[in-house]
């Protein structure tokens, strides 16, 4: 449903208040249809209700079941290893017979994944277990047929079993009684500690032998491979018998009855590996079943999830929900766009006509007092400059969206600091790459980052086509220049002036310049020029103050917009029009000094003066500075006076200037003044209107003077609610009211001075960029270059050579890496990052109020989406 | 000294045809009204900058300093000869 229309991005849509009475039966699948066009939003009719107090909580704890079972069967899925496809198409919520059997098929599918899970970890532990025996039996083997001196004589002891004196001696004393043995695994990061406490427990009459399995063995339980050791541990006598055993079960380690004789022991080991195999074949089907059944249930996974999801969202909704008093019919109230309210209806009628319902549900457009929510209308294009506003404010019902104005004006700013047409180039391709292949691009999830740099592709985008731009006008390409419809500036100084001086300045006045500027942007000649930083700052700082009043009056213009559409008509006069004539008079009136100096002062030769007197004013020696006039005007002094030259740039300036001065100082105390003054005329003329005509309407006095002129004929016979401040501002006292005002005149006279000097970052970061960009090429790769080119101070070549090629390749790539890496992404998130504030702080306070809240409809595909994220 | 009228015209017309005329035949549809104010912004602010550009340097009151390198290699690149 998100469509978008003309003019849509300029203000948020129109919203209206309904109640609707849904019959009881009708209510879940009229409430699924409107989920599915996302159009309302519920407001709680129960606030003051516990959630678990509320109608619809047992159908909400069902749900909570049916979503613990699904975790529950995921988890088995994910431990599979099994891909769970993604959802391509939503399933629609399930109607109450389909609930039912949703139910019983995850309680089948739950017992029978349980049921595999257990009989899977038996077998397992089973196989397992048959596994460690075999083991130990084939190590024990192994031990015993050991050529260890030792061990001869123990195995020999041991398995002849006889008796003899030297054996009996080598274990010492007369303690009689069998070698026994014991055998079995343990966890391998125990064997230290068990080696000890057998020492210690035996006073070191316990032999033992161990060797480490090679492979791990899998945890039937969890299925984590655990690395084990099989021991053999040598004792005599039933006492030492017993206590080795506690140990045993102490470490856990699990014990296996090993037969003494070689060929007993082999005849098990035997039927071990029969046992074995045929585990094998049986765990093998095993798995295969649960695979198959795993396969099954995955590729269903997701849409029982977004079932249970959405119904669960259904029932929430629900119990929001009043019941009407007969419970005949539930009512409930919510937000609807205006344009939307016959989807509204057709939404309702079909979830109606889901159950068989022949009653037609009751739609009540509500009027009401409240603020509706702010819902703005965006495409793909839009979205991520919208989203850059809602991070300062959403704005407030019906007001300009300055969101529209921010899709060129900010990556315009942005670019008037971050100028350079290489720099744009690389921004460019690699949003041009983002927007071109956006929905290859759009499944990938490549971390935080990667998404907000994709969520803002088109205005990254525009950012670099305008980059592009500036940098050509700006002639910087990687703080290079190009000389495409040739430079003004001649060469005409003599051959003797260049054999004697190594720096010397083209005379404009002189017949250095040809007379008409380079027709795009700056000359190139400046890029090589040593006072190029001198001609920059004033260039770029006089472009900086005529942007800066430009796009402040422009935001004030807006206000007007917001003026008119309120029918706030007295406004105009009390805010706008004092506020306009403020900024215009001071700052403007500085723009139009820097134009006129442009335009009227020249370099004129010696010989022209010499010609033609009256020129001598006009020429470069008499030009003032825009700055010290414009101070002198604030500070009324003169100008000082110059020999030869005009004191002011145009006849009847000093008078005009303190005109200018007088009439903006003026505008303070009305701005101060007006409003407060007005609405307190305006309410002793409701006070007596009221006297002869007492008020029907409670409301009225509350809402004060200005509700009689705003009833809003949009909103047809409806009292149009007013916005909360408005509310706000008519219930205050004139104490209050005054108190508000001079706070918004001392912050519109301070601002306006802060806002133009702050519009100075303009000059300084595109200065620091250029800078940097000229350091890198001049320190890094110009360097390399001459040592490539081999190429003499006096700019001779000598020619290339190899080593050269060598530098130059390795210093291109560290040149590339710092381009990329501060100019492109630093510079450009610091530009970013000024461009916002321009907007936010200078732009938007002049006319955005920005105290809505936004329009949060009951949307599947929202909900969907939100706890896709959250896994 | 001053402007000469060929950019002039032929920048503030390109501008123009971009942000007045460009505007009238954007193809009916729900985004023609951001299509018109994205059509019109960017030409007044391009025209903005671009006359900004052209006026600072309209009448040069200094000149740039180069060194007697460049300035030889002015004159042969970009013409102009070198007085004796």
């Amino acid at each position: 449903m998100q469509r978008f229309r003309m003019g849509a991005m300029f203000r948020s849509e129109q919203m209206t208040l309904c109640q609707l009475f849904l019959q009881p039966e009708a209510a879940y699948t009229s409430v699924s249809a409107l989920g599915e066009m996302g159009i309302a939003q519920f407001r709680d009719m129960n606030a003051e209700v516990n959630p678990f107090m509320r109608k619809f909580v047992s159908e909400v704890r069902r749900c909570d079941e049916l979503e613990r079972k699904l975790r529950y069967i995921e988890e088995e899925v994910r431990r599979d290893d099994v891909k769970i496809p993604d959802l391509e198409e939503a399933p629609t919520a399930p109607n109450p017979r389909e609930i039912i059997d949703l139910e019983a098929h995850l309680e089948k599918t739950e017992t029978e994944m349980l049921e595999l899970s257990q009989n899977g970890v038996n077998l397992k532990s089973n196989f397992k277990e048959l596994k460690e025996m075999k083991y130990v039996l084939e190590k024990a083997q192994h031990f015993m047929s050991e050529e260890c001196d030792l061990f001869t004589a123990a195995s020999a002891f041991v398995f002849q079993q006889e008796e003899s004196d030297s054996n009996r001696a080598l274990i010492g004393g007369e303690e009689r009684g069998r070698l026994g043995f014991v055998a079995g695994v343990i966890p391998r990061d125990k064997v230290p500690g068990f080696e000890r406490m057998l020492w210690r427990v035996s006073r070191g009459n316990v032999f033992l032998r161990q060797a480490p399995l090679e492979e791990p063995l899998e945890d039937p339980a969890t299925g984590q491979p655990i690395n084990k050791t099989v021991f053999v541990a040598f004792y005599q006598g039933e006492n030492l018998k017993s206590r080795l055993k506690k140990v045993c079960t102490g470490y856990h380690a699990t014990l296996y009855t090993c037969p003494s004789s070689v060929s007993e022991r082999e005849g098990v080991v035997r039927e071990l590996r029969i046992r074995l195999e045929d585990l094998n074949v049986v765990l093998s089907q095993t798995m295969d079943h649960r695979h198959r059944v795993v396969q099954a249930v995955a590729k269903e996974l997701q849409t029982w999830k977004a079932m249970v999801r959405k119904m669960k969202a259904i029932y929430h909704t629900l119990n929001m929900f009043n019941m009407d008093v007969t419970n005949k019919c539930l009512i409930g109230e919510c937000w609807v766009p205006k344009d939307e309210l016959q989807h509204l209806r057709r939404a309702l009628e079909d979830g109606g006509k889901a159950v068989g319902s022949t009653i037609n549900p009751i739609i009540n457009i509500l009027s009401t007092t409240e603020n509706p929510p702010t819902f703005i209308r965006t495409n793909k294009f839009t979205e991520g400059f919208q989203v850059l506003i809602d991070a300062y404010a959403v704005g407030t019902y019906r007001e300009v969206n300055p969101a529209s104005f921010t899709t060129i004006t900010f990556p315009f700013l942005f670019s008037v600091m971050f100028g350079d047409l290489g720099h744009g180039i690389v921004v460019f391709l690699f949003a041009g790459w983002m927007c071109l292949f956006e929905k290859k691009l759009k499944k990938n999830k490549w971390g935080e980052i990667w998404d907000i740099f994709f969520g803002g592709r088109y205005i990254i985008l525009l950012m670099g086509i305008f980059s592009m731009y500036s940098g050509l006008l700006y002639n910087d390409i990687f703080s290079l220049s190009l000389n495409i419809f040739g430079s003004g500036w001649v060469m005409n100084i003599p051959k003797y002036n260049l054999s004697v001086e190594s720096k010397l300045a083209l005379d404009p006045a002189e017949g250095g310049y040809r007379g008409d500027p380079y027709y795009m942007g700056l000359d190139p000649v400046w890029q090589s020029a040593d006072n190029k930083i001198i001609f920059l700052n004033s260039f770029k700082m006089k472009l900086s103050i005529i942007i800066a009043v430009v796009h402040m009056v422009f935001g004030i213009c807006l206000s007007v917009v917001n003026f008119v559409h309120m029918k706030k008509y007295i406004n105009i006069l009390l805010d706008f029009v004092p506020q306009i004539i403020f900024l215009v008079l001071l700052f403007g009136y500085m723009a139009f000094m820097v134009v006129y100096k442009y335009i009227v002062f020249s370099p004129y030769s010696q010989q022209e003066i010499a010609d033609d007197p009256s020129l001598e004013p006009w020429g470069t020696r008499c030009a003032p500075s825009v700055l010290i006039t414009f101070i002198n005007m604030v500070l009324v002094s003169a100008n000082s006076k110059v020999e030869g030259c005009n004191q002011y740039m145009f006849g009847g300036q000093e008078e005009i200037q303190r005109a200018f001065l007088v009439i903006a100082l003026l505008m303070v105390p009305v701005l101060l003044l007006g409003k407060p003054i007005y609405i307190k005329m305006s309410a002793r003329r409701q006070a007596t209107h009221q006297v002869l005509k007492p008020a029907t309407n409670g409301d009225v006095s509350n809402n004060g003077i200005e509700m009689t002129g705003a009833s809003d004929p949009e909103q047809g016979g409806h009292v149009q609610p007013r916005g909360g401040q408005d509310h706000g501002e008519h219930g205050e006292s004139f104490s209050d009211v005054m108190v508000h005002q001079a706070i918004h005149t001392v912050e519109y006279v301070l601002s306006t001075v802060s806002h133009t000097a702050s519009y100075l970052r303009l000059w300084a970061l595109s200065l620091a960029h250029a800078q940097l960009s000229d350091v890198l090429w001049n320190m890094v790769f110009r360097r390399a270059i001459k040592i490539a080119g081999g190429m003499g101070t006096d700019g001779s070549f000598s020619g290339g050579n190899i080593a050269g090629g060598f530098v130059i390749y390795v210093v291109f790539a560290l040149w590339v890496c710092f381009t990329v890496a501060v100019l492109v992404l630093m510079e450009g998130l610091s530009a970013f990052l000024h461009t916002l504030r321009l907007h936010w702080v200078e732009f938007m306070s002049k006319f955005y109020t920005g105290s809505g809240y936004p329009f949060e409809p009951f949307s599947f595909k929202g909900i969907l989406k939100e706890t896709n994220s959250l896994d | 000294m001053g402007a000469s009228l060929i950019p002039v015209i032929i920048f503030t017309l390109l501008w123009g045809v971009v942000g007045i005329v460009l505007p009238f035949i954007v193809p009916k549809g729900p985004n023609r009204g951001i299509f018109q104010l994205v059509l019109i912004l960017t030409a007044s602010t391009c025209w903005l900058f671009w006359l900004c550009c052209y006026m600072a340097q309209m009448n040069p009151l200094i000149g740039p300093k180069l060194s007697n390198r460049t300035l030889l290699l002015m004159s042969r690149e970009w013409g102009g000869a070198i007085p004796q």
